[in-house]
């Protein structure tokens, strides 16, 4: 069997967080170079400060200004920095006590190596040169006395007080399955390729790596026409980020003759108002050299001009 | 209320990494066969479905949905999912059954680790405003969490080479493991750190993997299985997310979960400890003395497939009973940052 087809899958997102009263206090002193723990319960100064006391749950409002300098009660190396990190250069991580506080915080101290690093070390803030009201608005510690080191990029903003932006980017292989593969394989060539569940007989295209009814793989290879019917259909009247083609048009589930399961595609070349369930409709491809192993090598589907499909014979595919 | 028992379970190989999908249809389907074969069950005899994944792990939304393929889903059936390991998945199987909504239940749990940069990715289970920001990556984590039991003398990285030595010696006869070979302790504590105080032996490798468990109502338990295990207690407990405020050398969640369950007279315990520290810490809170045999199987050092992990240490334990070789058990399940959610079962013949 041929090697599935994998290929990078990347992903980037910000979240956008209200902050609330104790966060956004603690993110607004941030901008202003100040750090503000917050009270528990039990007398203990959290720092970063926490919203409920975590062993009684009490909703905490007494905020405590803490120094900038604190004291590492844990480190550990980080030899080779991952995407998104403090530093760009190998640094300790460290859970750092500031002067003032009782509990510790996790961050990054920017030394040359693990020997200058030990725990008792004295350690104090590296602020942005531009802070914002951020988490990144430290941008690491370094040991006290030590000079300023390199900035770091500027934390991102936010448009309003009491919001935080935090970029993600996340990378991925994604594998198709092997069935899924032979499909895509198979569009690359022109051709629809479905598979058949050894149990019940039903055809799917695309493939899937196991039959939702049975729970078995699908396994014969059934090639199917590019033909088929519109089992039920939308017309997209809403504009939308990203939108290729102009609205109205439709988007409709194609029962391919032979199938036993519908895909999602477009049904163009003909006014969106005349589209049916039961439609007999026709895949129209794009030109040979553009295709490659995707679904998109079909452009839409247009009507064939045959008669509508009765409605008792896809019912059942609704 | 009725007591529920432990009738089947089947793994995948742990492996590093696997050609398949993250939906995990590929790794299921086969232990699926290998629980009907065992219990005698059809998926169309199961009362409730219950599966552990995680969306982040396969960088889709949803992505539990597809595995769904795996268990025949249609005609429809009752099935829920946990975004943790599949230890709470059983738990909420556990309380369909013990509540009498179900006689049957099959919890499963996959991950793909290898689909993406696994301790990167857990960075996103730490706290969003003040923590994951910063991107700390779970191997770091718990280097600051071992150093902290190092300076307070409540272990060497001597005893931490220890636990990894006597998990890959145990793996050997473990036909699932990833890792596995008689080691000399000195050998290992030559190896160059990889996240300081941690070297790679303490450190659970990257696998994909998942694992299936089949639970029924004890009543019914003799019709599918000769030594049915069964649960006699289970509880799971939480430690707050702020890190800097948890003494994190200890486990209160486990400690109190392990108290409410009764850890006296267990002979076997299958610990989800992913670095050797953690499985001393997780002995201390469980009163664990040095006549309980930990770990037989190699434990999660020896392979760590993310959210089927903490099912298969329970699956690990109640073959024991199933088989024979003993007759009180305990699994303990991990998930989150350093030990901050723990699940414990008791199960017995």
């Amino acid at each position: 069997m041929s090697t599935p087809l994998s290929a990078p899958l990347d992903l980037a997102f910000d979240y956008t967080r209200s902050l609330g009263p104790v966060l956004g206090r603690f993110a607004a002193g941030l901008r202003e170079r100040r750090i503000e723990g917050v009270r528990g319960a039990d007398g203990r100064v959290h720092v970063p400060p926490v919203e409920y006391d975590p062993v009684t749950a009490a909703a905490l409002t007494e905020f405590v200004p803490v120094s900038d300098e604190g004291t590492v009660l844990s480190w550990s190396w980080m030899a080779e920095p991952l995407a998104g990190q403090p530093l760009t250069t190998p640094f300790a991580w460290a859970l750092i006590r500031l002067d003032g506080a009782d509990t510790a915080m996790l961050h990054a101290v920017h030394v040359p190596g693990p020997a200058e690093m030990s725990t008792g070390l004295r350690v104090r803030v590296r602020w942005a040169d531009e802070p914002v009201g951020h988490i990144r608005d430290i941008c690491y510690f370094l040991p006290v006395g030590a000079p300023d080191g390199p900035g770091t990029a500027r934390p991102p903003g936010s448009a309003q007080d009491g919001v935080m932006v935090t970029p993600i980017q996340l990378h991925y292989r994604h594998s198709a399955s092997p069935e899924e593969s032979r499909y895509l394989r198979g569009l690359a060539e022109g051709k629809l390729t479905g598979q058949r569940c050894p149990a019940c007989g039903k055809v799917y295209i695309p493939p899937r790596g196991a039959c939702p009814t049975d729970g078995v793989p699908t396994v014969d290879e059934v090639e199917l026409p590019d033909t088929g019917i519109v089992t039920t259909f939308c017309i997209v009247n809403v504009p939308f980020l990203g939108q290729r083609i102009p609205p109205p048009y439709v988007a409709a589930y194609i029962l391919l003759d032979g199938a036993d399961i519908a895909f999602l595609h477009l049904v163009l070349g003909c006014d969106a108002a005349q589209v049916r369930m039961g439609m007999r409709v026709r895949a129209a491809w794009k030109p040979r050299d553009e295709w490659w192993t995707s679904l998109e090598n079909i452009s839409h589907f247009e009507p064939t001009g045959e008669p509508d499909a009765p409605y008792e014979s896809f019912a059942h595919h609704l | 209320m009725r007591d529920v028992a432990v009738v089947g379970f089947a793994q995948a190989p742990n492996v590093r990494s696997t050609p398949g999908t993250t939906n995990g249809v590929e790794m299921l389907v086969p232990i699926l066969a290998q629980v009907y074969e065992q219990t005698g069950l059809s998926n169309q005899d199961i009362g409730f479905w219950c599966s552990g994944s995680s969306d982040y792990l396969a960088g889709r939304a949803f992505s539990f949905i597809s595995a769904i393929d795996a268990i025949g889903a249609f005609p429809p059936i009752h099935e829920s999912h946990v975004e943790m390991d599949a230890a709470w998945a059983l738990y909420e199987a556990w309380l369909k059954i013990r509540t009498g909504e179900a006689d049957t239940a099959l919890v499963y749990g996959f991950g793909k680790s290898s689909a993406g940069q696994l301790r990167r990715v857990l960075a996103l289970q730490l706290d969003p405003y003040t923590v994951a920001p910063l991107w700390p990556d779970s191997v770091s984590i718990a280097a600051l969490q071992a150093r902290l039991g190092l300076d307070a003398g409540l272990w060497s990285e001597k005893d931490l080479a220890a636990v990894a030595a006597r998990s890959r010696a145990d793996a050997t006869r473990n036909p699932f493991a990833q890792v596995s070979g008689i080691t000399e302790v000195t050998e290992l504590l030559d190896a160059p750190y990889l996240a300081d105080p941690l070297r790679a032996h303490d450190i659970a490798p990257v696998t994909d993997g998942a694992a299936v468990i089949v639970l029924a109502a004890a009543d019914r338990a003799p019709e599918f299985a000769e030594r049915p295990a069964v649960i006699t207690g289970i509880e799971h407990r939480v430690d707050t997310p702020v890190l800097g405020a948890r003494d994190l050398t200890r486990s209160p969640s486990t400690e109190a979960a392990g108290r409410a369950v009764g850890t006296s007279g267990v002979e076997i315990a299958e610990l989800h400890a992913p670095f050797t520290h953690q499985e001393l810490i997780l002995r201390t809170a469980l009163g664990l003395g040095d006549d309980v045999r930990v770990n037989p199987s190699g434990g999660v050092l020896t392979g760590n497939p993310m959210f089927a992990a903490g099912l298969a240490r329970i699956g690990e334990a109640a073959t024991r009973i199933l088989t024979g070789q003993a007759s009180k058990v305990l699994a303990h399940a991990t998930s989150g940052p350093a030990l901050q959610q723990n699940l414990v079962a008791v199960l017995e013949a």
